[in-house]
């Protein structure tokens, strides 16, 4: 193997000197999410009682779920560089699809035949279908050239407009299915639970554990980082851009078809407008999180300490009473300074 | 000396994180004269300029100006004082027309609020005419050759009425006929008592238009001098060194087959007439060590870059040991044992935002792949290890982000990136550039090594001195073609310089 003589110019070493001060400070920066959110608990616990109770706190978890779950997929195409704004529209085609295809089934008019699925495949067809919306963004974005925001944007209203077109702008009421079609136990999906937790928190759990697995372990995951960091680079060095980043839009429509899912069982129903503005929760649980909007900083765990810290707020702010016109402006105020604390931290960087 | 002088760079030094651009440099601009600075890449010319622009600011030291102290924050402080800058890298707005670029933040105005078009497009024409231009004013910035962009940009300079003009490069887009009527500009401007700075790479041109020299060597003043009173080989000797060509000899390395054969690449441009490569053909060995010399634009990059399956060339054929190279997906090559050490090190070689480790195995993931889809960890570890010591990175930890290291252990991490993928042949893009005197001989002794392992080393470097040292066979490009091949032995500075000037018009005469 090769072996380099010279020794390195003394210059090196002063790159890493940094005081005591500067690296509890830097701590403390990195560690914000986690801070903010443990200031959080501890406020909403001392000044209001029902917050600790179990049935608050399951509450609280289930909506955060939600956000959680829609913020994994974001997380992918944001570290891209990229963004989804067609989230919550999958969310209610999601949710419609569901519930054709327990209410109606599939009609097939050429041959006079409507077929119902079990409900395990109704759940995996319309997580196919999330896919696939993902896969359009994802080939408009990378084969098309068009930016992401456009093209995401742009599928926002398609995919809503889908979700309205399906059932005429009305709800599929009463997702229960029926034994003689073989098709009931959707409900179960929502209202069911396991060692005290509700489905959807499991969900979210079993969906973070393997995001961060791929975000950290795979090479996949690694070049979703390089991707975002610099695309240039990433290419000559072999990763494949557009397909890689194809994939995390098709990731981000499977996790909206899953709380599309989840919450058409919850309410036992799915209605079209389901998910409006839910883009707009994601994109702050991840920004929330410490991930960069430029792309290749952040973490999966970031975004899910994100989605609870707005969920934390939220349901904090219920149970205070405080007005719900207010509890938006804070949620606003909240997320512009963890933006402005995030830039604060890029610039302590490069200082260093 | 009879000549005034206006301004004077006084002991200036820049650092920069990991390196010293400039260390105490002295530098005089003449009145009404034009100053050619001269030196390789990486001796601080640009950097200086900046300073002189206001785009950057010296880390100590001193401008005078007309004998007052001045320190421009920025370019538009440096346009108040009176200097203006022609950069190398074009700085138009392709969506805006040519009178809109020349006026752009400097518009005229209609009481203060509304532009008047009628009056800038009628200054314009009169400065177009004066590089005898017969570009409309009218015309969308991205709708001219590039060469034309350069003069829009030359008439933009001239729009501020400066007392001091710096050029960089400014002739490296143009036609001959083209750099004769700069030529004509820049002695009608010194002649109104602009001051020019002339920064360029082509000896010959600045020969013939020059009145002081100025040499940088590694962000040093070497030397300085009326250009009456010097020669070709003396502004050589003092940019590379005295007698310094060879003074590096690489150990002894064996030269095995043909270990990559390229035939009639061509890589036409996308509007223009002339291929960016025309014909290209050449052999590397194994083992071997070729340089590419050439100018600007005589197609190197671009030369490696279709090696590496990033344009749609045609070939007649390609082989890498023995295998043809079809595919264009970059992944394809570098499994076929190809692997590109990019030029702009922070642009194409590194991920910022990565650590020094991830940035090392971003190129070789699939080496390490365990149960599951997964990474093994150690595998990476110990791969990363391997290459931080073979390539002596000086490195507190891998976990570190990339930009904690100095420009030559950033370079490094690049090569080892390059080397994780188990590659037979290496382009390497101007691998020692901006990276200190002592982490270049480093890199040099590992390109050596890598050839004794049977490597073949492809590089390109627009250092004369560097391309001497270390290469087997130097091949000198032009304009897109293989001009001529030197072996170790019959290369001379001399040579190189003019092969690589065919085609360059003005120098071609010699």
């Amino acid at each position: 193997m090769i072996k380099a003589k010279n020794d390195m110019s003394h210059l090196d070493g002063q790159t890493t000197q940094n005081s005591g001060l500067a690296v509890i400070g830097k701590i403390l920066v990195s560690m914000r999410a986690f801070i903010a959110l443990f200031l959080l608990l501890g406020y909403f616990a001392i000044v209001n009682d029902s917050f600790l109770t179990q049935s608050n706190l399951v509450i609280l978890t289930k909506q955060v779920a939600i956000n959680a779950i829609l913020g994994i997929g974001m997380t992918f195409v944001i570290l891209t560089g990229g963004i989804d704004l067609s989230v919550g529209s999958i969310v209610g085609l999601a949710g419609m699809v569901a519930g054709a295809l327990i209410n109606e089934g599939l009609i097939l008019e050429i041959f006079g035949i409507v077929i119902y699925f079990n409900v395990w495949i109704v759940i995996a067809i319309t997580l196919i279908v999330g896919m696939f919306i993902g896969l359009v963004n994802g080939v408009i974005i990378t084969r098309f050239n068009v930016a992401p925001f456009i093209a995401t944007l742009g599928i926002l209203y398609v995919a809503r407009g889908l979700a309205l077109l399906s059932a005429n702008g009305a709800t599929f009421p009463n997702l229960v299915g029926s034994v003689e079609l073989g098709n009931t136990g959707f409900p179960e999906l929502g209202a069911g639970s396991l060692l005290g937790l509700p489905y959807s928190v499991w969900i979210m759990v079993v969906l973070t554990i393997l995001a961060v697995f791929i975000a950290r372990k795979t090479p996949f995951g690694r070049q979703v980082y390089a991707i975002g960091g610099n695309e240039r680079a990433a290419q000559l060095s072999g990763v494949r851009v557009k397909r890689v980043t194809l994939l995390t839009y098709v990731i981000s429509g499977f996790c909206s078809a899953m709380v599309g899912l989840i919450i058409a069982s919850q309410l036992v129903a799915a209605h079209p407008a389901t998910g409006e503005t839910f883009e707009l929760n994601a994109i702050a649980a991840v920004v929330l999180g410490g991930t960069s909007l430029a792309g290749g900083r952040g973490t999966v765990f970031g975004t899910i300490i994100g989605a609870f810290v707005i969920g934390v707020l939220r349901n904090g702010m219920v149970l205070e009473g405080l007005s719900s016109f207010l509890q938006i402006i804070i949620t606003g105020v909240v997320i512009i300074l963890a933006v402005v604390i995030d830039q604060l931290q890029v610039r302590l960087q490069q200082r260093q | 000396m009879s000549d005034n002088i206006i301004a004077h760079a006084e002991q200036v030094t820049k650092i920069y994180p990991g390196t010293v651009a400039l260390n105490k440099v002295d530098f005089n601009i003449y009145e009404g004269k034009v100053n050619v600075l001269i030196g390789e890449n990486g001796a601080g010319k640009s950097t200086l300029m900046k300073i002189l622009a206001g785009v950057e600011q010296a880390t100590s030291g001193r401008i005078l100006l007309k004998g007052q102290e001045i320190a421009p924050r920025n370019p538009r402080e440096a346009e108040q004082l009176g200097i203006g800058i022609i950069y190398q890298e074009l700085n138009l707005f392709p969506n805006m027309n040519v009178s809109e670029n020349i006026f752009v933040s400097h518009e005229k105005t209609l009481g203060g609020v509304v532009i008047d078009h009628r009056a800038q497009e009628k200054k314009a024409e009169e400065l177009l005419r004066r590089l005898e231009q017969p570009i409309s004013p009218k015309t969308l910035v991205a709708d001219l050759r590039i060469g034309q962009q350069q003069i829009v940009e030359i008439a933009k300079a001239l729009a501020l009425e400066v007392q001091i003009l710096i050029m960089d490069e400014p002739t490296s887009a143009l036609s001959n006929a083209e750099v004769e009527v700069l030529f004509r500009v820049i002695r009608e401007l010194k002649a109104q008592g602009v001051s020019i700075v002339y920064i360029s790479h082509k000896l010959e041109e600045l020969m013939q238009i020059g009145d002081y020299i100025t040499i940088l060597r590694d962000g040093n003043l070497i030397a300085e001098s009326p250009l009456e009173d010097v020669d070709l080989k003396w502004i050589v000797d003092n940019m590379v060194g005295r007698d310094a060509s060879k003074t590096y000899e690489p150990a002894p390395h064996d030269i095995g087959d043909v270990i990559l054969s390229v035939k009639n690449l061509t890589l036409p441009a996308p509007h223009g007439k002339d291929n960016i490569l025309d014909d290209v053909s050449l052999d590397l060995r194994a083992g071997e060590i070729v340089g590419l010399y050439g100018l600007m634009g005589a197609g190197r990059t671009e030369l490696f870059e279709c090696l590496m399956g990033l344009h749609p060339y045609h070939a007649t054929e390609i082989m890498l040991d023995g295998k043809k190279m079809q595919s264009h997906v970059v992944s394809d090559r570098i499994d076929q044992g190809i692997m590109l050490v990019p030029e702009d090190r922070q642009r194409e070689g590194l991920v910022q935002t990565l650590s020094i480790h991830d940035n090392m195995i971003l190129a070789s993931l699939q080496h390490y792949l365990a149960r599951l889809l997964s990474l093994n960890a150690k595998k990476e570890q110990d791969a990363v290890r391997q290459y931080v010591h073979d390539l002596s990175i000086k490195l507190s930890n891998t976990r570190n982000l990339i930009s904690s290291l100095s420009g030559g252990n950033q370079q490094k991490v690049v090569v080892g990136k390059a080397l994780l993928t188990n590659p037979r042949v290496l382009l390497m893009d101007e691998p020692t550039r901006g990276i200190d005197v002592g982490a270049k001989e480093e890199i040099f002794n590992i390109m050596v090594q890598l050839a004794q392992q049977g490597l073949g080393i492809l590089f390109v470097s627009t250092e004369l001195k560097e391309v001497l040292a270390i290469s087997d066979r130097i091949i000198v490009m032009s304009k897109g073609r293989v001009i001529r091949e030197f072996s170790r032995e019959e290369a001379t500075e001399q040579a190189l310089v003019e092969a690589s000037a065919v085609g360059h018009g003005v120098a071609a005469a010699h």
